[in-house]
This record gives structure tokens, sequence and C-alpha cells, in this order.
């Protein structure tokens, strides 16, 4: 056959050897097929001059006229055009006139492009009628229900109306009707009535989000947005159709008639629910948290939110939000007064401190703290509590050293990379914002994706290679891809043909890539939480090796990067550096002894509290009995522990166990800076005034004060300030420089370090994000943010009469201070580990699965069942198997299996995945009804569980 | 001249006996040219088809020889016969493709073979039951026969055809909607640029979307030369067309004549034709390229059927549907009919085609039930002009595709010849056409 025939194949229809019978093959799809709109052109480099409305501009060649004009500060209107979108030329708003050599015409600004020499005019009278005529149009349908509608105020139909449309209207038939609004999903309402079909959510499901759940249906002025039958539009990301939907058409739940635009106060600042550190704006009203809009920082999310971002945010009207500090009292948690509980609670922790000295307290979380709260409790344990037992992860993550001492990288630089390579995580689920940068870099062409992962991905589809090896062996695996010699066989359950074609990625990526970005970035997870993190932190530091490599951390909880900066993890001090390097620097500027040698980390905390070592166990909003994969290892860690503090925002079931519990300030109410996995640092706004509830560096320092140190911090800007002075890391990082012009990016630390953002300063785009700029003005003043005044008690009212430690920062030092030592070194990469046969595998019983457990966006952690609207779209536990495995064990789809382990079981339905290799069991972690932690032993390698049919066994 | 014995190219064996089936087909002659054609090179037909000059019959009239030199030989390229053929009184390919399926897989192999396309779609109006069933019944004989699949005739050229049944949109025969309806999405006209699906078509890749008669005409072509095809018609107007002969006539029908050589009055009076308006009524007006066409009036009789002659009137000559109405016919309820089509079938992408479409059509449904007032008339031009800016033909086109300037023109015209037919409804707050002389039912859709 011919070379023009590969779309087809032929083969003899076996039941009759004389019938050809022609196979066709879809054809090959090309990635401007994915849209429809034409490619932008990339190669955009030289400039061209336009002359707009008589002003001769520059534009960058290629570029579409209606960007030119934004630069040029002339504004044409628009309602399809989305910046971030491809344009698809619908609403014909943006009209304008452009001269040729065969007289002028018309043309849509959003998708043609400039060329050297154009004259355009987007306000003569030709312009004007057709945009007026554009918006008579969209109005003869609108219901006009302004006066009831949520975007009334900030709707980009109204507001281009005043400004571009009729004065009245000339329509007098029936305006078209439908039932209004419409459930769509679980958070989103659709009014189809005011739906003016600009296809901007239709475009972002598919084209964004790649979740094509909404569409189109029907025809003409029928024409409506419509979900699949028995299909809502559950998507991760629905709450971003609401955002850039210019009229009140998509409406969330939570929003819903919350507030008027003009009520809102509003301020700039980071999600913190993952460690993508979404760049948003947070909006309230009477102290109430109301909504987030997504901005668009061009380094991180491109304006877009995932929904548990979004709409998680703590509300006054949360489940079991702590908002006054509780003591127990026999049985009961009992509230109390900050005065009281903070006694209480330095009175536990001195007579821990007084029976076991440092060693036999410890810190567990602070991965929800901001970087602040996070370097004064890094202080605080080292200097006050004299311990090293400190550790923001919970036994979930990798381990510290892997994480600070690889070579990192940026979002854009892996969007940008030849070879981008995933191991373990779910980074739909787990980091979802990332999941569309990556996706879209994929899609773009921009970059290759690698998988290896044991299961199916929300990426999965857009991997060129997918190595599903076995649990337990990614290191071999990595051996494999990465070592000079090809393999003859199969390694780690991945045939030699896979491993031969990521080698053959690997070698590309060296070859394409450029002169400043890396040639490989990997992003590096936690496969699963029934298997420790050996594996994984072996395998990272092998992929280490590839030439020009380097990492994306998958460490998916909020300010994780921040806390580990921070020194909140066993033998690290703030500033990335090591305990053992970096003693003498502290000892100096902290004025204070520091620990003589590394701590514990979470697991070993809550193994020596078991033993009965741990006299006092400080919980920094962390809930070990649902998130340490242990969960029966967690519960004696806890029991085990004398005495227990919790600081949280909400009780959860470990802080139920505490003896003291002191209120932390939520999100909203606090400021400071956040870091995410990038190692972006950005200041986090503050939006509401703080309740009876604390930020956590003024928890360390009142508990500091009562345990006779003075830290002397009274604001997070102060501390920023010391942070900033001593952090080798956060040299030149100055709050002026993070509240200033580029502080919506943020700044990836060390500076200089690759990624720091030199982009021009982007406006504000209200047609883009409707919602954001109308409600500038009410930014709440400074002023009346300061802490102290609601509470129970204020710093200075609970000041102690004599400080143990001087507080001494660096520029304080007299004339008769040491020499200053030397700045430490950053940490570096660990060495190449040997594999430590000690550990067991776990026990494999006859017929036994491997246990592989990672988390979803919807489950049964405090953030999303705290809140009333969330806490449904947690989706019941089941276990996933291959279909082979589930027919081995005579057990049909949706049927009830009981899972058992050494340490626990069980009932889940079971749900077959031909994805899913064979000799696995799929649990997603921590879901309402089925913990799986129940199952897991921390100590093992890898854990296996039997399934039997039917429930409860 | 007697138009009957007029040259028949494409519908030359339409009243064999049987004559969708191969059996029928090769006894008059049928695969001939597709086994001249792969004894040629494809430049050599592709010289013969620029030579006849065959124009596109789908209605835009874009000569297929010129279509096809724009591609870029990248692989792979597509070839895609539209077939979807939805527009009111429009019914020649559908006649052609029950008639003589034969001819059209001929004509699509050769083109296929020009082009060098591996993959042919032939996507077919959906409504089409009795084209599709003799079509997908024509493929499979062809197959077998060897005309279609691996190695066509013992050569190295190869082939494979898909046939594809629309699913009722007539948004589906505009190219660029067909492509994606193709791809299994929603029938959008793309963007444009690019202009052609020569340059981004079918997946991405460049494709050629030929109607149903251009392609049908490539056999005659390869056997008798593209001069001998060149030799009829007249000016850019090459050949024969079909031409669908609707309306008010005594013997509406399909008529393939040699083009350029006939005019309005021929075609409507001429006995073997038309053969007369029915009920010998006077002649009102006629549409004269199917619905989208501004409407001539008897004036215009004397006019040629070519394209640059109907042009040249301000009016077009489109796929060649002809619709000439008698004096019994109702101005204002014509325009609201093919409105109302046009507004219906609107994908919905623009707005000035969505909803100025269903603006239009409830202003002369409000006029033809008597509700109208005379300031409807200048608000009537006014939405005609923010959806076709200029209310100009060819359209000054600021829409995706030509489907929403199509509606202005019957308006238009309409207007500037019979307002006082609109005024009259207006004034006297009804229909001034006797009941009886009305379609009985106008559905609601
Ligand atoms: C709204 C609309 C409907 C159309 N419908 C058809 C159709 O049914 N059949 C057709 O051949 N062309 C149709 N066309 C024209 C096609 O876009 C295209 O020009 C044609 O198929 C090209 O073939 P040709 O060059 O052989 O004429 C339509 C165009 C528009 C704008
Ligand atoms: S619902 Fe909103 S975003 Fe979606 S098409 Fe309608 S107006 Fe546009
Ligand atoms: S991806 Fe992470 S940072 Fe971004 S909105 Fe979601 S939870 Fe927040
Ligand atoms: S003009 Fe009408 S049919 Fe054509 S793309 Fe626009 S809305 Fe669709
Ligand atoms: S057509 Fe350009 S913004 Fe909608």
């Amino acid at each position: 056959m011919s070379e023009t025939n590969s779309a087809v194949s032929q083969v003899a229809d076996p039941a009759d050897p004389g019938v050809v019978v022609h196979l066709r093959k879809p054809p090959v799809v090309t990635a401007s097929a994915v849209g429809t709109a034409p490619p932008r052109t990339p190669s955009a480099s030289d400039t061209v001059t336009v002359t707009i409305d008589g002003r001769q501009v520059q534009a960058k060649a290629g570029e579409w006229i209606i960007d030119a004009a934004d630069q040029a500060g002339v504004y044409i209107p628009r309602f399809c055009y989305h910046p971030r979108m491809k344009p698809v030329g619908m609403c014909r708003m943006c009209l304008v006139e452009v001269e040729g050599p065969r007289g002028s015409t018309l043309m849509p600004a959003c998708f043609n492009p400039v060329s050297d020499g154009m004259t355009l005019h987007t306000r003569s009278p030709k312009a004007l009628k057709a945009q007026e005529g554009v918006l008579e149009f969209l109005l003869v349908n609108h219901p006009l229900d302004c006066p009831v509608c949520d975007k009334g105020g900030e709707c980009p139909l109204q507001d281009q109306t005043l400004t571009y449309g009729p004065g009245e209207t000339r329509f007098v038939e029936e305006k078209r009707h439908w039932d209004k609004p419409i459930a769509i999903s679980e958070l989103v309402y659709l009014d189809r009535e005011r739906c003016i079909q600009c296809g901007r959510c239709v475009r972002f499901a598919d084209e964004v989000a790649g979740d094509a759940l909404i569409d189109f249906a029907e025809r003409g002025d029928r024409t409506e947005v419509a979900v699949f039958p028995d299909s809502p539009y559950s998507s991760y990301f629905s709450g971003n159709v609401v955002q850039i939907c210019p009229v009140g058409a998509l409406t969330s739940k939570p929003y819903r008639f919350k507030a008027r635009p003009w009520d809102l106060e509003q301020v700039e600042t980071t999600c913190t629910s993952c460690a993508v550190g979404c760049r948003t704006v947070v909006q309230a009203t009477q102290g109430q948290v109301t909504r987030l809009i997504g901005v668009d920082s061009d380094p991180v999310n491109w304006g877009w939110l995932c929904d548990k971002g979004r709409f998680s945010y703590p509300d006054a009207s949360d489940a079991g939000r702590v908002s006054v500090p509780m003591i127990r009292e026999g049985d009961e948690l009992v509230e109390s007064t900050w005065a009281e509980a903070i006694a209480k609670a330095a009175s536990g922790i001195s007579a821990a401190l007084r029976f076991g000295g440092g060693s036999s307290v410890g810190v567990i979380g602070g991965a929800r703290l901001t970087n602040e709260d996070a370097y004064v409790w890094s202080k605080f344990a080292r200097v006050a509590l004299g311990t090293d037992n400190v550790d923001a992860q919970l036994g979930d993550g990798l381990p510290a050293q892997t994480v600070l001492g690889l070579p990192r990288a940026t979002i854009d630089q892996a969007a940008a990379a030849p070879l981008v390579i995933t191991v373990g995580s779910d980074v739909k689920d787990e980091l979802p914002v990332l999941y569309i940068r990556l996706r879209h870099a994929v899609l773009e062409g921009a970059t290759q994706l690698v998988e290896l992962n044991t299961t199916p991905t929300g990426l999965s589809p857009y991997a060129a290679d997918t190595a599903r090896y076995k649990p337990g062996e990614l290191a071999a695996l990595a051996v494999a891809i990465t070592s000079k010699s090809e393999p003859t066989g199969p390694v780690a359950g991945v045939d030699a043909s896979t491993i031969a074609s990521i080698r053959g990625h690997i070698s590309r990526a060296g070859r394409e890539a450029g002169p400043s970005g890396p040639a490989v970035v990997v992003l590096i997870a936690r496969p699963s939480l029934a298997e420790n993190d050996e594996q994984v932190a072996t395998a990272a530091r092998i992929l280490a090796e590839i030439p020009g490599v380097a990492f994306l951390s998958g460490l998916r909880r909020g300010n994780i990067h921040g806390a580990l900066d921070m020194g909140m993890a066993p033998g690290i001090l703030p500033g990335r550096v090591a305990l053992d390097t970096a003693r003498s620097y502290y000892e100096h500027h902290w004025a204070a002894e520091l620990p003589a040698e590394a701590g514990l980390d979470t697991s070993g905390m809550l193994v020596d509290a078991a033993r009965g070592h741990i006299g006092a166990l400080v919980l920094l909003g962390s809930d070990p009995l649902v998130d340490f994969p242990d969960a029966d290892g967690a519960l004696r860690g806890l029991v085990g522990a004398r005495f227990v503090v919790a600081v949280d925002t909400h009780l959860n079931e470990s802080v139920r166990r505490a003896d003291v519990v002191l209120p932390a300030a939520p999100w909203s109410q606090r400021r400071g800076t956040f870091t995410n996995l990038e190692g972006r640092v950005s200041w986090l706004g503050q939006v509401t005034s703080p309740g009876s509830a604390w930020p956590e560096w003024m928890i360390a320092v009142e508990l500091a004060a009562r345990l006779g140190v003075d830290l002397g911090y009274e604001s997070p800007e102060g501390i920023w300030a010391e942070i900033e002075k001593l952090s080798p890391l956060h040299r030149g990082v100055t709050h002026e420089v993070l509240s200033g012009p580029y502080g919506r990016d943020g700044v990836v630390v060390p500076v200089g370090a690759s990624g720091h953002s030199t982009a021009a300063v982007r406006p504000l785009d209200p047609m883009a994000d409707p919602g954001i700029s109308s409600a500038e003005r009410h930014k709440v003043a400074a002023s009346s943010l300061s802490y102290g005044r609601a509470g129970a008690g204020s710093s200075s009212a609970m000041k102690p009469a004599q400080p143990r430690t001087a507080q001494a920062p660096a520029s304080d030092s007299g004339p008769d201070a040491q020499v200053e030592p030397a700045t430490p070194p950053l940490v570096g990469l660990p060495p190449v580990p040997v594999p430590s046969p000690s550990k067991p595998a776990g026990s494999a019983v006859g017929g036994a699965l491997t246990l592989v457990t990672r988390r979803k966006m919807w489950d049964g952690g405090t953030a999303v069942q705290s809140s009333t609207y969330l806490s449904g779209l947690a989706p019941p536990p089941v276990l996933v198997a291959n279909p082979a495995e589930l027919a081995a064990l005579g057990v049909a789809e949706g049927e009830k299996v009981t899972v058992s382990s050494a340490k626990g079981s069980l009932t889940v339905a079971a749900s077959a995945d031909a994805g899913v290799a064979r000799g696995i069991a799929v649990i997603a972690w921590n879901l309402p009804g089925g913990r799986v932690g129940e199952l897991i032993d921390a100590g093992d390698r890898l854990n296996f569980v039997s399934v039997e049919p039917g429930g409860d066994k | 001249m007697t138009f009957g014995e007029s040259t028949r190219i494409v519908t030359a064996r339409l009243h064999n006996e049987r004559s969708w089936t191969i059996s029928s087909y090769l006894a008059a002659g049928g695969y001939q040219g597709l086994r001249k054609a792969l004894t040629m090179t494809p430049k050599e037909i592709h010289d013969q088809v620029n030579t006849a000059n065959i124009l596109g019959r789908g209605g835009a009239g874009f000569e297929a020889g010129r279509k096809w030199g724009m591609l870029r030989q990248a692989q792979p390229v597509y070839l895609t016969i539209n077939g979807d053929e939805s527009e009111p009184a429009t019914f020649k390919d559908h006649a052609l493709i029950e008639g003589d399926p034969h001819q059209l897989i001929e004509g699509a192999v050769i083109a296929a073979y020009v082009i060098g396309a591996a993959q042919v779609f032939i996507f077919v109006r959906g409504e089409f039951p009795l084209a599709i069933e003799r079509l997908q019944a024509a493929l499979n004989e062809a197959y077998d026969y060897g005309a279609v699949g691996a190695n066509i005739f013992a050569s190295s050229f190869s082939v494979d055809v898909v046939v594809h049944p629309g699913a009722g949109a007539y948004i589906c025969g505009e190219e660029t909607a067909l492509l994606e309806s193709l791809e299994g999405k929603r029938g959008y006209p793309r963007i444009k640029p690019p202009f052609f699906p020569a340059v981004m078509g079918l997946y991405g890749a460049p494709t050629i979307v030929n109607n149903v008669e251009t392609v049908s005409n490539l056999p005659w072509v390869v056997i008798n030369g593209g001069d001998n095809f060149a030799a009829l018609g007249e000016g850019r107007s090459k050949g024969t067309k079909l031409l669908a002969l609707a309306g008010h006539v005594k013997r509406p029908g399909n008529y393939e004549l040699e083009w350029a050589k006939v005019t309005f009055r021929d075609l409507i009076f001429d006995p073997a034709l038309g053969g007369g308006i029915r009920d010998d009524n006077e002649l009102k007006a006629i549409i004269p390229g199917g619905v989208s066409s501004p409407w001539i009036g008897p004036e215009h009789l004397d006019v040629s059927l070519s394209n640059e002659a109907i042009a040249g009137i301000g009016s077009m000559a489109g796929s060649g549907s002809v619709i000439p109405m008698d004096h019994t016919t109702c101005m204002v309820r014509a325009a609201w009919r093919i409105v109302r089509f046009f507004h219906r079938e609107s994908c919905g992408q623009c707005t000035p085609c969505r909803e100025g479409g269903g603006w239009l059509e409830k202003i002369l449904e409000r006029i033809e039930m008597g509700q109208g007032r005379e300031s409807d008339l200048d608000l009537l031009m006014d939405v005609c002009d923010n959806i076709s800016p200029g209310v100009s033909w060819p359209p000054a086109q600021t829409t995706i595709c030509v489907l929403g300037p199509s509606m202005p023109p019957s308006i238009a015209s309409g207007l500037a010849r019979f307002r006082d037919e609109y005024l009259a409804h207006i004034r006297e707050g009804r229909c001034p056409f006797p009941p009886d002389r009305l379609p009985r039912r106008l559905a609601r859709v």
C-alpha cells in the first residue's frame, strides 16, 4: 500500500477469507485541530506600526488587533474574547473599521492580526454603528433583570451598554423564555435567559479544563448552554465559568444573592488551599468572606482557580469552626479565655520540658501557616522549646532534604521544557491549576509529557508515554530510564519498548533544550500513601542525574514549601539551610543555644509518643488522625502524648483530643507571605478583621512569653523584615518588593534564580474576569486590620515579667558581639542513597493486592467537610481494580467487598478500570465512609490487602 | 433551439433503468473516466480541469481547478464531497446522488487521485434516506468492482471513501461547518482566516471541499477533454448547469442546460422546460439563485442564466435554484418564510445572525399578522443593515459565514419592489391576500 494510505489498513474477514474488510483508523489529529481557531502566530517578535484612531503605535507583528489596542490604551468592546482562551469571533462586539485598498471594512478585532501600516478606527461612525447594532441585538432577548441579578453592578453587558449601546429599545415583541435558573452542577446555576451565547463557559470547559461537559444546544435565538442528559457539569474547575461569564447567566451557589458588588471589600491575596498558590482577590462583606475571583498571574494561574480553592474559604457558618480558646475538663473541651488557655498550654509544655527536656516535646504541622508564622514557630521550637522535633509534614510527603535539595523549576519552565516527567502525583486532583497549565503546554505542543505512575491520572490522556510500574519499584524504573545501557527486558513491570521510548524522550529533550530553561522537568510526588517515601526519594535522586533536569515538588498542602523553607522540618533551619551547617549562624543571630542534633519527623514523634516519650505535643493546624497514613499509629501517638496543644481553625478529629485548643486566625483574617511549590513568595492580603482568633505567630509569641522567652514580634511585616535580613534564601525579597507592582506574580527565591518575573505589570482586566475592578476602591484600610483588639487578651497585656533569652536580631548586636558567622549554604542534593534492605516490604499473603492510595480533590478532610456547599461532593469510597482482578474474585461492578490488611478492614463498593494494572487495589485516600489509613502500617515499605466479596467481613 | 436536446453531462444516465446500480452504470460506459484518469498523471488531469474551468456548483462559484491548486502538498490531504443540499427549493444534488451515485463516486475518486487524497468523505444530507442508501450500496459495489479501495484497477493508487449522513442542520452545508461536523463537533462555521479548507481543513489537514455536481462533471471531462467542456457555455460559466426550477411554474424540476445559453424567460416559459406560470398567472418576481439571492422582477426575464449576467443585475446564480413567484404570492409572507428558515438554521455563533435573525422573523410575522407599524419598514432595513452592513450583495460580510447576510436580501429586494404591499398589510391590519391562496398550514416550529 502506498504511503498516502496510512490512515487505512485492511484485514481479511476471518469468516470469509475472500472478503477484504477495510478498517479505518481515525485520521491523525494534529494539535491545531484541537481548537478550531487558527493557531496563534507564535513567531511574533518583530514590531509593526499601526495607526489606531489616528495615533501611530507599535505592536507585535501577528498580535491580535484587540491586544495591540489594549496595549495602546484603546479599549475595543468585547464579550467572547478572553485573553487566556483561543479567540472565536462569535459575539461580533469587537468590530472595528480597517482601511484597505478597496475601501474600509469592518473586522472583528479579536482574531485578526495587526499588520504593518494597518490603519484602523475603533470609534468611526461605521464602527460605532456596528458596535451599537450588536449590543442592541444582545439586548433583544436579554431579560434585563439587573435588579435581582448577582452580576448587577459588575456586569460587562451593563457597562458596555452604557458606553456603546443604544439608548432605548426598538424591540416590542415577546422575549425568549426559559426556566430560570437551572442547576447544572452542585455548585453552578444557569439562567439561560440572561445568557448572551458568548461561549466563554463552553470553551473554558473544553479548552482550558478538558471537561467538555457543557455545550450549546439548539440553533438560532433558541441557542442555549446545556449539559448532557444525566451528566451534570461536575468539573473541578466549574467556578471559573461563573467568573468569566460576562453576564449573570452563570452564578455560583455559595455566592448567589450574598452581596452586591458595591458592598464588597476586597484585597488581593494568594490561595493557600494547595501549593500551587493561585493569585486571587478575596471579597468580603460584613466581616464574612463571600467570594474569590482568580487574578491573572502570568507565571502561575492565568486567572483560573480550582473549585476547592475558590469555594473552601473558611466561613463563620462552617461546621466545627473554633473561634474561642478551649481547655479540657474531663472528657470535654470547654470554652475558655486566651489568658487561661495560654497559661494552661504553657504549663503543660513546661512540665514536659522539666521532665524530659527538648526531646520530649514536638510540633507537628505548619503547612497551613504563613511564612512569618512558620518562621516564628520554627524559632519558638528551637529557642523556647529547645527541640528540633518539628515537622510540617505528616508522614505523607517527601523527605525534606529531597524537596529542598533538588534543583528547582518554575511552572513556566515546566510548560516550556521539551519534556515533563510526572512521578507519583495525580496533578488534577492534588495541584489542580498546575494540571491546567501542564495540559495547556502539552496541547500547545510546547512540551511533552511522560508519566511514571502506578495508576491512571487526570493527566494520563495527555501523556506521550506512560509507565505503569509496579508499586514499590520506582527506583528501579528510574535507573532503567536514566542508566547508560538500554534494558533488555521489562523493568518494574514496564515493558522494554516503553522504557526505550521514555529514554528516547529524555535524549530528545537534551537535544531540544533551550539555552536558559531546563531540558527535563520532573514533578515529583509521593506515589501512594500506602508506600513509604524511600522509593520516591531514591528515584528523585537518580533522576537528578539527568543532564539539564530541574524539579517541581508535588507536595500539595498549602504553604508546605514555605514551612520547609522556614525550617519546619527536623534538621532544617530558616532559609533552606541545614541545622548542622547553620547552627552557629542562628545561635549568633537568635542569641540562643540550638538543639544539638536533628530531631524527629512526624512519624518518629508519633512512635515516640506512643512509647510514652513525648510529654507535650503541639498540633499546629494539623490532623494526624486523618492525614497521617497510618491511622492506628497516629491514634496511639496522640493517646501516648501526655499533653496535647492544638492550634487550629477547626475542631478536627485530632484537635478534639487536645488538652488545650487555641483558635488560629483563618486565611482571610491574617496577612503575611506564602511560598508556592516553585519557591515563589507572594503577599497574602487580609480582608476581614480578626475575631477572637489569633494568627499563629502571635500564639507562639505569647506561649514563648509564658515560657520566659521574649520573641518580641509585633507584626507580620516586622517578622518578614527579620526573615529578609537573616534567611540566606530570602535576601532582597523585601516587603516593598512583595507589595510593589510586581507583587502579583510574587518572587521566586532565592532571587536571581530562575523565573524572577520581569513581565510587564498587567492591569486587572474587568472584561476577562469581571467583578474585580469594580469593587477595588473599597479596599480595606490597613489601620482597621491590626490585631489584638477583638481578642480576649492582647499581646501587651500578657507580656511576661522576665525574659529568659534576649531578643537580639543581627542589627542590634552590640560592640561585644562575636564576629558574625558566615552565611550558611542552602541545602544541597542528598547523596545517592543506597536502598536499605532493612525495612520489611509488608507481609503479602497469597492473593493479596498491593494497596495504592492517593488524594482526591473532594475528600473527607476538614476544608471540604466543614463547608456546607462542598461536603456533599466527596464521592463514596470505592475499590478500583483491574477487571480481571474483580472477575477472579467473582465480584461485579458496584458490589460490596471487604478489604482487609493486618491492621484492619474496610467495606467499600468495587469498580473495574482496565487502566489499573493487575495486582493493585486502588482506594482513594480519606473519603467519607472509608478511611484507608486504617489499613496502613506506616512502618511497611508497601501495604497489601486481601479482598473478599461481600461487606463487613 | 429545443432545450430537451441540449448536451447532457451529469444527468445523461438519469433515465436509464435502475441507473443507480453498477450494472446499469457500466452498461452506459461507467468508470471509463476513472480508467482513463489512472493512465494520466494527476497534473495532466488537473490541467484538463483548469481548461474546463469548472465553476464550483455549490453556490460560491470558485473554479475547482484553482481550488485544488491551492493545496500545499502536505499529507494527509482529505477530499470532502458536499452533498448536504438543504436549502429550500434546491434539489439538484439530491437527484444526482439518488439517480447516479456511481458517477459521483467515480468523480470523487478522480479528484482524490489528482489531489493525492487517501480518504474521501461524502457528506450527505441526513434527510435523504434513499440517496444515502443508494450511495452506500453503490459504494459497496464500487469497492467490489475495484474502483474504490486498495490498488484501484490494479494501479498503485488507493483511496477509501466513506458516506457520512448529516445530522439535520442546514448550516453543515457551509464547508467549514461541514468539516467540524465530520470531526464530531457541533456544526459551527470556522472563523476566517484561514479562508480556505485547502489551507487548514479536516483535522487541521489541507482539505478540498467540492459540491456533488462539481465532482460529477469530472468523468465526462476526463473522457471528453477540458476543451470540449469549455466549448459549452460562455465566459466563466462553462459546461452545463443543472438548474432546479421550483416555485409557481407548470413543470418544476431539474433541467440540465448548456450554461449561459438560456434566459429566465426560456427556463420559465419554454414548453420543454418550465412550461409557464401555473394557472397562467402573472409573474410577480423571481428568486434567481436560491433563497439567499436578491429577488429580481419580470423586467429581467431576458437576462441570461449565467453567473456573470445574474451578478450583473445585483443578484446571484448561487447553486442554481430558480423560484418564480406568481401574482398571488404575498411578498411579506415569502420574505418571512425565507428569514424564518435562515434564522432557525443559524448556528447561533454570531450575535447579528442569531438575534438579528430572530428579530427580523418576529417583525415580519407581526406585519403579516396585521400588527405592523409604518416605522417597522425603516426598522426592518436598519436591522438588516446591522446584520449585513450596507445590505449589499455580495454582502460586506461581518459575520463568520454568509448565512446571516443571507437574510436581508429577500427583505431589502422585496421592500424595494413591493413597499406598497408591506404598507397594505400595515394599513389594513391584515394580509391582503385571499386566505385560500395561502399555504394551508404554516408549521409553527
Ligand atoms: C449557509 C451555507 C450553506 C451551504 N450549503 C451548501 C450545500 O448544501 N451544498 C454545497 O455544495 N455547498 C453549500 N455551501 C457552499 C459551501 O460552503 C462550499 O462553497 C461548497 O461546498 C464548495 O464546493 P464547490 O466549490 O464545488 O461549489 C453552503 C454555504 C453556506 C454559506
Ligand atoms: S452562560 Fe455566560 S459564559 Fe456561557 S455562553 Fe452564556 S453568557 Fe457566555
Ligand atoms: S490550584 Fe491550589 S492554589 Fe490554585 S485555586 Fe486550587 S487550591 Fe488554590
Ligand atoms: S452567520 Fe449565522 S450561521 Fe453563519 S456562523 Fe454566524 S451565526 Fe452561524
Ligand atoms: S467577536 Fe471579537 S470579542 Fe467577540
